[in-house]
């Protein structure tokens, strides 16, 4: 496979590889573009968080939702957060059990995005419910029969897993940090020294966090497909036209691996733009790998795509009807063809090329990709409740437009979940020093006597 | 169970069952009351009368005070519904004339304030060529009902007795309960519910539903309080013309108060069916064609009641 190209290293080349990445990885302070951008991460949040003590404060009045579209843009992000966490397990678990090299140095970027996604589902979630004071009686009272209580059970699931997966494989990560990081404030030290949990680069903590990786990957596989098709269940579990759909699971599915890839191209872009030492790692190779698999997961969302839409059109039965030619025609036809063209036709025509693969065309690509899927999900959600005719109910419910608020809410749970891969990218090396090292031929001996060593010359 | 009730022909078909059950409880009570020392009454028999009319003796130990028969259940006991019950609507199509006292009086017993409306009466017209009626639609109270399959933590609930319940203290607010049903019957408290007058201070009751809560869901209950104590429901008693029908499916009897009807025969005379029986929901609603009507179909211009129109005309 990729082996072939590969020369062998000599030990002096293979030690000093090494040493370069540690360099290369260690985590530096944040210039004026990065704090720029926290700051602004942050505003959006407390901006966020403002407006959600004023919903707890007031109900959801404050929201665009009334009785007839009783689930607005809280839903529709909270899958989109799961949809795009389903990357760590594609990436991580499924690509590092199929032993493709090339996706060692995007596994934690992957792992990142997975977690901080599954953080902010879990919390957006939280924020649609009418009584968040009475969490516990999910606990009290859960109902099994329930498809809200699997959701519960499977992201929590996930969750742990996929923090776990970041975890183990950082630990020598944390603890290069933790020796090797000079100048840093006191509580930093103490952070790496707490988190790397003693990590000592014993060959037998190796074997130990290889083993707990290859279960883990093992595990994480079936609970991602869990996560999305339980939650396409609490729309295909009712009878609404465009939710009745025994489609939507791998629907769902699809479109997430989509979204997720989109979201770990992005992040290249954006690392290799911000760090030009990341580009020794972070090659055009990379990019032009990551560019065929995404125009697979588009070509195979598209196949979903036509499955769900065609059939039913084919047909147009009654109530069906009535959902879809508001989106083929109606009011939402602008939106409904401008995702499909951007977030899945264009992908596929673009990345179908050589020249489309550079890391320039498929950032846009990707940032087409992840809008798209926003908006699709907004598609998914929303229309079958406004669509259908209502009487007896004031003028203004009948149509569903978010509020100020509730769009502060949702760019406050979108800028948290940057935040925290931001703050990731601040304190740890976004990239597996060695899982890379592993990548390039450098044998496990030298790992694991050489990895603490830094650069000396 | 007073004399007055006596004089109208309404609320009899109810009676018969209750006052089975309220001579169980008096005479339970009544044991229970002259001797104090409950240890004396074990082994002592009550006499009792059953629903058909049997006397049969019941050891006194059996015998429970209900205190709660007449006034609304708490969150808990509202779970119970009544004993050997399974009750059954009927709305009359042909009937209808649009003039809302049913909706209002339901707002008021219920002390709905706000935009949440239980009961509604839509304008329906299926078809190009089909002719236009109106449909007042209720909770259908389901025997099979989606929205208490999805519930996460049972705040809907289906009793023994057919009536599906919210009960506010328990809900979430997660809305999946409005996302399941296929007709559209619940309403969400949006904001903090403005409370009226009278409700302060009331002590809240699944079977009642008032006073409401910010972020709960709540919808028609089938009035249970006013079925314990053997009345019908207030869009029941509030419509002039007789349009809704409630009653016992085991009793196979339904009353709309001035009439006492046969249910099966009333469904099988007039080709009585539930509305999106393709669903296999199996609601306990059953609508009656609207053939041969009462009124006209006429369809007030917006913002105008028929009321005003017929002053106006």
């Amino acid at each position: 496979m990729e082996n072939k190209e590969r020369k062998e290293l000599t030990e002096t080349e293979a030690i000093d590889l090494l040493h370069e990445l540690n360099e290369d990885m260690l985590p530096k302070k944040f210039g004026i573009v990065g704090n720029s951008w926290t700051a602004l991460l942050v505003i959006m949040l407390l901006t966020g968080i403002y407006c959600y003590i004023n919903q707890i404060r007031n109900g959801l009045s404050i929201t665009g939702m009334r009785d007839f579209v009783f689930w607005g843009i809280y839903i529709s992000n909270f899958v989109f957060f799961v949809a795009i966490s389903l990357v760590g397990s594609l990436i991580t678990a499924v690509l590092y059990l199929l032993k493709v090299e090339w996706r060692a140095p995007l596994s934690r970027i992957s792992e990142v995005i997975a977690v901080s996604a599954i953080v902010f589902a879990g919390l957006i979630i939280i924020v649609d419910m009418g009584r968040p004071d009475r969490m516990i009686n999910m606990a009290l009272h859960g109902r099994i029969q329930s498809p809200i209580i699997w959701d519960v059970m499977v992201v929590s699931t996930y969750m742990t897993l996929s923090f776990l997966l970041l975890y183990f494989p950082l630990l020598p990560g944390i603890a290069f940090c933790r020796d090797r990081l000079k100048g840093i404030p006191k509580w930093q030290h103490k952070m790496y020294q707490i988190l790397s949990l003693g990590w000592k680069y014993s060959p037998q903590q190796y074997a130990v966090v290889k083993k707990a990786i290859t279960i883990l990957s093992i595990i994480i596989i079936p609970v991602a497909l869990c996560i999305h098709t339980v939650t396409s269940w609490l729309f295909a579990s009712t009878y609404r036209p465009g939710w009745d759909s025994t489609n939507f699971g791998a629907y769902f599915v699809s479109g997430a691996f989509l979204v997720g890839s989109g979201g770990v191209v992005a992040g290249m872009y954006i690392l290799r733009q911000f760090n030009p030492a990341y580009k020794k790692y972070l090659t055009d190779m990379h990019f032009d790998k990551m560019g065929r698999l995404l125009a697979l997961l588009a070509l195979v969302y598209a196949y979903f795509s036509i499955n769900e839409y065609l059939i039913p059109a084919y047909k147009m039965k009654g109530e069906e009807a009535g959902h879809l030619n508001e989106l083929f025609t109606g009011y939402y036809a602008p939106m409904f063809w401008s995702v499909q063209f951007f977030g899945m036709i264009l992908p596929i025509l673009v990345l179908m090329f050589k020249k489309g693969r550079k890391p320039l065309p498929m950032f846009i690509m990707a940032v087409f990709v992840i809008v798209g899927a926003w908006f699709k999900r907004y598609l998914i959600v929303i229309p079958t409740m406004s669509f259908l005719p209502v009487q007896e109910i004031p003028e203004a419910w009948k149509h569903y437009s978010p509020t100020f608020q509730e769009w502060a809410i949702t760019g406050g749970s979108l800028a948290g979940a940057l935040l925290l891969i931001t703050l990731f990218v601040r304190f740890f090396p976004i990239i597996s020093v060695w899982e890379v090292a592993e990548e390039k031929g450098v044998s496990h001996d030298i790992i694991y006597t050489h990895l603490h060593e830094g650069n000396e010359k | 169970m007073n004399n007055e009730d006596n004089q109208s022909d309404r609320r009899k078909f109810l009676k018969y069952g209750f006052l089975a059950a309220g001579l169980t409880v008096v005479g339970g009570g009544l044991q229970k009351v002259l001797s104090q020392d409950k240890d004396k009454d074990a082994g002592k028999k009550v006499k009792v009368m059953t629903t058909d009319g049997k006397v049969i003796e019941v050891d006194d130990a059996h015998c429970k005070a209900a205190q709660s028969c007449c006034s609304p259940a708490t969150p808990e006991g509202a779970r119970q519904g009544i004993p050997g019950k399974k009750f059954v609507m009927v709305i009359d199509l042909s009937r209808c004339g649009h003039e809302l006292k049913c909706q209002h009086s339901c707002q008021r017993y219920h002390h709905l304030s706000g935009m949440n409306v239980w009961l509604k009466v839509f304008k329906m017209q299926e078809g190009e060529h089909t002719a236009p009626y109106w449909m007042p639609k209720p909770c259908m109270h389901c025997d099979k009902p989606p929205c208490v399959k999805v519930c996460p933590v049972s705040a809907t609930f289906k009793r023994e007795d057919g009536i599906v319940l919210v009960d506010n203290t328990r809900c979430i607010g997660c809305r999946f309960c409005m996302a399941a049903c296929p007709y559209s019957t619940r309403s969400f408290n949006w904001e903090e519910p403005q409370l009226l007058n009278e409700t302060t201070g009331v002590v809240y009751s699944p079977e009642t539903g008032f006073p409401q809560k910010k972020g709960t869901v709540e919808k028609c209950d089938f009035c249970p309080d006013m079925l314990k104590q053997g009345k019908l429901p207030h869009c029941v008693t509030a419509c002039p013309n007789g349009v809704f029908f409630m009653g016992d499916l085991n009793e196979d009897t339904v009353s709309n108060g001035a009439e006492t009807v046969r249910f099966s025969k009333l469904i099988k005379d007039k080709g009585g069916y539930r509305l999106n029986e393709i669903l296999g929901t199996e609601p306990s609603v059953y609508y009656l064609p609207a053939v041969k009507r009462l009124f006209p179909f006429q369809d007030p211009l917006p913002g105008e009641s028929n009321e005003d129109k017929e002053k106006k005309g």
